[in-house]
């Protein structure tokens, strides 16, 4: 098999930036010490301008984005998103969530691929904390075409925005025939037997686990499900409809994110066994990234057996 | 040169020369923080602080909070040294299961004290230490240290108002000015300046000291320095990366681990310093 190209988001993220403070002037980018991370040191450099280096201070640059915003400008917030959900949470719920202003926050180094750096650094809560504030939309890519394709969309879409963005380079899914809307879940394959709901760097883990259940006889679906809010309850629930039992899969924790916003739908409009893959509602450790996605159940052989899971009480069910 | 002085030299030089082999032998992690508090945190653990590595826990002893807590391979280091946990451990460092975290964590290595990582609130929790080592008339000192981009955090400026308010004389902290942070230099990405005048106006004693010589560290560690009533601050000039020539005041040493070559280089430099140390009187 020819070598994967591969590519971070949070460089597909700076490099979409470097782009669209080209062609759009109403651009600011800030960030907090962070920009050689976030990559939004490209735009510094080419924009030094439009850049605000906030210092290490995240509540203050998530209020300043907002004052930017109430002067017309589109702003593009970025840290860490441990700091910027995490640290900075009440300050986005208030002068961005409330305010309904048109900020950008663009957060790096999410769930626990952060790696080495370890639990103080690692973010499996921020799908969570971005999700129950009203007016803000929650947006995770799955590879570095996908967030290019974000990134335009967010700067298009008037109102608070949440893109998470991670640290590892991954496998770049997608090409440019890809269609990215904000709102929308995307099929990447049809299948009869079990949903596989994914975002971020796990639709790749999931696009490994599809070859394991192929190889016993499974015939999966698996929908990328970038935007975790709005939720595309419409495709989510044809394809459950479809399968009869659904797994969510997400580098977050199993508390608050993906899969619950899944569970939420499908346990009003249409119930059905749900299997969730995640962090299972504890904090990780300092490692590299790859042994950390296998010891906290986030491997194509969990996904595997959550779907063989939910499958079986689909059957046991009729 | 006095024999106390003498000795802690090369303590720090042997800090920095186990930092150096963790740091590469993680293969990631942050060398010039480290570097640059190492004398300072050579003389807290090996002359200053009362503490006792077999009894981590002791309820009278005199506590550190590494607050700039990416720096905790000089405060791994000097536990291991001082003998809280086997040396064979510090090579462990960031990886998979090890009691050594890429940042300090209090439920897992012996004698840390306070889990930090996130700037600013190591210097909140060491705040709240003093707080009850004084509702418990303790005679204990809480000691934390913070690094100079820290200093931009709020929570920094509101601890620093607190720690006056509630006359906390049994806190020391010590600022690690190295002027650097991670995308530049502190006064060209946000000022800190004048920070001496800062934190006598938030009430707090404060000396200025320069962070590599152990004579002027021990005389601003010393007790007789604080002023009843007050906390003191001690603004450490340091240079980031120091003892190691090519990381010295080199912005893009903060957030890297050298390779095994770069540490050779570095060990050669710094083992040649411990020899010059030990011949010397
Ligand atoms: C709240 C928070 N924001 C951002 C970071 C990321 N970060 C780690 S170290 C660092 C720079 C620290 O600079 P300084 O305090 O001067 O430390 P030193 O120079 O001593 O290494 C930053 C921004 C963090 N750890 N915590
Ligand atoms: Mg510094």
């Amino acid at each position: 098999m020819a070598e994967q190209a591969v590519k971070s988001t949070r460089r597909a993220y700076g490099e979409a930036l470097l782009e669209l403070g080209e062609r759009e002037e109403r651009v600011v980018v800030l960030d907090a010490d962070l920009s050689k991370s976030t990559y939004t040191n490209l735009f510094a450099k080419r924009f030094p301008h439009r850049f605000f280096n906030m210092g290490i201070s995240e509540c203050k640059m998530i209020c300043c984005a907002a004052g930017l915003a109430t002067t017309g400008k589109i702003p593009f917030a970025s840290s860490f998103a441990v700091f910027a959900a995490g640290r900075a949470w009440e300050m986005v719920r208030l002068s961005i969530g409330y305010t309904n202003l048109n900020v950008k926050i663009a957060a790096s180094h999410a769930g626990i691929s952060v790696g080495e750096d370890g639990p103080t650094h690692h973010c499996a809560e921020d799908i969570a904390l971005m999700r129950v504030i009203p007016n803000m939309s929650v947006l995770v890519p799955a590879d570095a075409i996908e967030t290019r394709k974000m990134v335009f969309a967010a700067a298009e879409w008037e109102g608070p925005i949440y893109i998470r963005l991670g640290r590892p380079d991954i496998p770049i899914l997608f090409d440019d025939s890809y269609r990215f809307q904000i709102g929308k879940a995307y099929v990447i394959k049809e299948g009869k037997d079990v949903s596989i709901f994914a975002c971020g760097l796990m639709v790749w883990q999931a696009i490994e686990a599809l070859e394991l259940l192929e190889k016993e006889g499974i015939d999966a679906e698996l929908v990328n499900v970038s935007t975790v809010k709005p939720l595309d309850e419409e495709t989510i629930l044809r394809s459950l409809s479809k399968t009869g039992c659904a797994v969510s899969v997400e580098e977050h924790n199993i508390i608050g994110g993906l899969g619950s916003a899944i569970a939420e739908l499908i346990g009003e409009k249409l119930p059905a066994p749900l299997e969730r893959v995640g962090i299972r509602d504890r904090f990780a450790e300092s490692a590299n990234w790859k042994e950390l996605l296998k010891k906290y159940n986030l491997s194509p052989q969990d996904i595997r057996d959550s779907a063989i899971r939910a499958l079986r009480r689909k059957v046991e069910k009729r | 040169m006095p024999d106390k002085i003498k000795e802690l030299k090369i303590k720090a030089t042997q800090l920095r020369i186990d930092i150096i082999k963790m740091l590469s032998a993680a293969g990631s992690g942050h060398s010039g923080g480290s570097l640059s508090a190492a004398d300072i945190v050579a003389c807290l653990y090996f002359s200053v602080m009362r503490h006792n590595p077999q009894n981590p826990r002791w309820e009278e002893r005199d506590r550190f909070v590494l607050s700039k807590g990416h720096a905790c391979p000089v405060l791994y280091a000097a536990l291991a040294e001082a003998g809280y946990f086997p040396k064979e451990e510090l090579l462990t460092l960031r990886k998979l299961n090890s009691i050594l975290q890429g940042h300090p964590d209090m439920n897992k290595t012996p004698g840390v004290e306070f889990s930090s990582g996130s700037l600013g609130q190591g210097f909140a929790a060491a705040f709240g230490m003093a707080l009850g080592y004084k509702l418990d008339n303790k005679p204990g000192r809480i000691f934390v240290m913070l690094g100079d981009g820290e200093c931009q955090e709020g929570i920094v400026w509101e601890t620093a108002m607190g720690a006056s308010h509630y006359k906390l004389d049994n806190l020391t902290a010590i600022l690690d000015y190295n002027n650097l942070q991670i995308d530049g230099k502190v006064s060209e990405i946000m000022e800190i300046a004048p920070i001496v005048d800062k934190f006598r106006a938030f009430g707090w004693t404060v000396y200025e000291i320069d962070g590599h010589n152990i004579e002027e560290i021990l005389w601003a560690l010393s007790t007789e320095r604080i002023v009843a009533g007050k906390p003191t601050m001690i603004i450490a000039r340091t240079v980031k990366g120091k003892g190691v020539s090519f990381m010295e005041n080199q912005v893009d040493w903060h957030g890297k681990a050298p390779t095994p070559q770069e540490a050779e280089l570095a060990l050669k430099e710094l083992y040649e310093e411990l020899e010059r140390l030990k011949e010397d009187g």
